[in-house]
């Protein structure tokens, strides 16, 4: 497997201060490496977007980074830990190094400024030394690359429909050739057909230019196609993290199984699906033991009483996955 | 306990139907056009033909601006149409408030998409049911018939012990509750169709399929008449008897749900289900089928393309796709399966 680009360790969020804070991320380890496209699964509530700004530090308040360590990799140069940052090389790690794409980015652009105002700000912000005209020239060029014609350059966000605004802003992203992109549920107010053509070029421009992508979405089905690893979330945790693949034809956790159960398939027989019973838990009273166990149909004794650890399962794909349940004990904790 | 009347009635029954439903919006003339003739309007809906027949389910499955809701809420009456006819019961239909519009009510009802929004957060689940019980006439005479009526109801849609929600707030339950409730408070009416407008897409991933299949089991037991609109095509296919597909505001494909998905004849109906996520397609993205020649986008309905709407981006289109209005044409494949596509003319073909 090729090198690590981000290290998430042990990363705790919680909203509030003292008895009435809510955890809403709890003990995250996850390794982005280089190149790879992570999908990032759960229910709202569950706290994907809170772990994406958490790792970003990116987290409006009252979130606060309670412990953890995010270890970023430069290209050359040593790791270092983007929690200890000054504000001033936070400022320059921003955009330059891990860029994200928001949820419901197509609202993100500033209604009053042409596209090329917006573009070019990011390059007036990084890099001062660049001239205007070698500005623009590259914001044309990061338009072409995401497939929109040169001559939109003025037009204002209003003029752009919902798709054109939403590779407007993976564009923007991409501007200063960033080693991760984060991209926040980037396709959910798009239709099916824009959805697959933008995930494609996105796939394609990462072939091209080498980013690792983190790809958070509720959308499971969405995520076996386009990623290479899936990490899922339940309560704050990650419960599962494995190759697509591997989620997708034996997923361990109850889960997941239950997620990719909830998903009525386009082809192959039509089955009777029931979804997963209860409703997801809320952070401020979160079950004890296994949060998942009061819906788990495979709950047994030690669900309720102890938390289960992220940890190498003892199937043959072990090394490879990893997952948080008492129905696979694990020796070795992942992290 | 109180029995719905009309559940015994024949399945099969038609209960309502669109004939050539037309609905456009004017659109705010501009100050240079305040001389010139010219009324411009968005073709919302045009010549949409749907049939709910008793104890079916319809899906109409389109993209965002296709003018799906738009049907729905023309056939719950909350718009007046254009153009076309509304039948109930093969009955002529066009109420505009006032006691008809109530008794059109009793009999069509809608579920919206958010019950976060559908809910009043001041009222309890108590004050909801019984005010729809009570305007519908269906509470009883007595305060022990209402209970027995709301407790019916709550039961009915799966939220048990209905003791535990009847006084909650809104706020304090779930997503899925709460759609539950906006079911049943629907029910409280006793009708015979539900217009459902993407009851489940606000919800979270792993309860949609409890409220889809609390919809069914009801379809079942009720007998009722259910439009499902969805962008989700591969959930029509899961939850709905027949599927129609919308494209800019005028149907383009219609026919048995899985006939429709497992072999779409519109070139439309072939790009929505190629882009659909399938996890079976591991191998990567492959562009080969299913290609889409426009940008991907819907084109303007206040100007629609001549023709059939979908040539500017149909990869197949003719010369006389461009001028003449396809009109619904049988595929042969399946009873009742067709396509409004020249590809499926009889002439063409042979050509």
């Amino acid at each position: 497997m090729s090198k690590p680009v981000l290290e998430i360790r042990n990363l705790n969020v919680e909203y509030g201060l003292g008895d009435q804070a809510v955890r809403a991320v709890r003990d995250v380890n996850l390794t982005l490496h280089r190149g790879e496209v992570l999908g990032l699964a759960g229910e709202s509530g569950s706290g994907k977007s809170t772990l994406a700004y958490g790792m970003t530090r990116l987290l409006p308040p009252p979130g606060v980074i309670t412990g953890g360590q995010v270890l970023y990799h430069p290209e050359q140069g040593e790791a270092y830990d983007v929690l200890g940052l000054s504000d001033r090389d936070l400022r320059a790690f921003r955009w330059a190094e891990t860029a994200i794409v928001f949820q419901g980015a197509m609202n993100s652009l500033n209604p009053v400024h042409k596209i090329s105002t917006q573009l070019t700000d990011v390059l007036r912000a990084h890099r001062p030394e660049m001239s205007e005209a070698a500005c623009n020239d590259r914001a044309r060029e990061m338009l072409k690359l995401v497939g929109i014609a040169a001559d939109r350059m003025d037009a204002y966000p209003h003029q752009l429909s919902g798709g054109m605004r939403q590779r407007v802003m993976i564009g923007m992203a991409l501007i200063l050739q960033p080693q991760v992109v984060i991209m926040d549920e980037p396709t959910t107010a798009l239709d099916v057909v824009m959805q697959r053509q933008i995930l494609s070029q996105l796939i394609e421009l990462r072939e091209r230019l080498g980013f690792s992508v983190v790809f958070i979405t509720h959308d499971l089905s969405l995520l076996v196609e386009f990623s290479n690893r899936i990490a899922i979330m339940y309560g704050g945790r990650i419960v599962e993290e494995a190759p697509a693949a591997a989620i997708y034809r034996d997923s361990l956790h109850p889960y997941s199984k239950g997620l990719l159960g909830s998903f009525p398939a386009l082809r192959g027989p039509r089955r009777e699906l029931t979804g997963i019973p209860g409703s997801p838990p809320d952070l401020k009273g979160m079950p004890s033991g296994c949060s998942f166990h009061p819906r788990c149909p495979k709950a047994f004794d030690p669900c309720s009483g102890n938390i289960p650890v992220l940890g190498r399962p003892d199937t043959p794909d072990g090394p490879t996955r990893s997952v948080a349940c008492w129905l696979h004990p694990t020796e070795q904790p992942v992290g | 306990m109180t029995s719905i009347p009309d559940a015994k009635a024949p399945a099969g029954e038609v209960v309502l139907e669109a004939i050539g439903l037309t609905k456009h919006f004017p659109v705010r003339r501009k100050l240079r056009d305040l001389f010139s003739n010219r009324k411009d309007v968005v073709h919302a809906v045009d010549d949409v033909n749907l049939t709910l027949h008793r104890g079916k389910v319809v899906a109409l499955v389109g993209e965002s601006g296709s003018g799906k809701s738009t049907i729905a809420r023309l056939l719950a009456q909350l718009y007046p149409r254009t153009g076309g006819d509304i039948r109930l019961h093969d009955e002529s239909t066009r109420v505009r408030g006032g006691a008809a519009f109530r008794r059109y009510c009793s009999r069509v009802q809608m579920i919206f998409q958010d019950p976060f929004a559908s809910l009043n957060p001041t009222h309890t689940i108590r004050y909801h049911l019984t005010r729809a019980l009570k305007i519908h006439g269906n509470a009883g005479r007595t305060a022990a018939d209402l209970d027995v009526a709301l407790t019916e109801l709550l039961e009915r849609v799966q939220l048990t012990p209905p003791e535990r929600y009847l006084d909650k707030f809104p706020h304090e339950l779930s997503g899925g509750q709460r759609q539950r409730v906006a079911i049943a408070r629907a029910l409280g009416a006793r009708p015979e169709a539900l217009l459902a407008d993407e009851p489940v897409s606000m919800l979270d991933v792993s309860i949609r399929l409890g409220v889809l299949n609390l919809l069914r089991d009801l379809r079942d037991r009720l007998n009722l008449a259910i439009l499902y609109i969805t962008h989700d095509i591969a959930s029509a296919r899961y939850f709905a008897d027949q599927t129609m597909v919308m494209y800019a505001g005028r149907m383009v494909e219609g026919g048995d749900s899985e006939t429709v998905t497992q072999s779409p004849a519109h070139p439309y109906t072939k790009l929505l289900i190629h882009s659909a996520p399938d996890p079976d397609r591991l191998t990567g993205i492959s562009e080969a089928e299913g290609e889409d020649a426009g940008n991907g986008e819907p084109p303007s309905l206040i100007h629609p393309p001549t023709g059939c709407r979908f040539h500017p981006r149909c990869p197949v289109a003719m010369e006389r796709c461009r001028t003449d209005l396809p009109v619904p044409l049988e595929i042969g494949d399946a009873p009742g399966h067709w396509a409004a596509c020249w590809l499926y003319d009889r002439e063409e073909v042979s050509q």
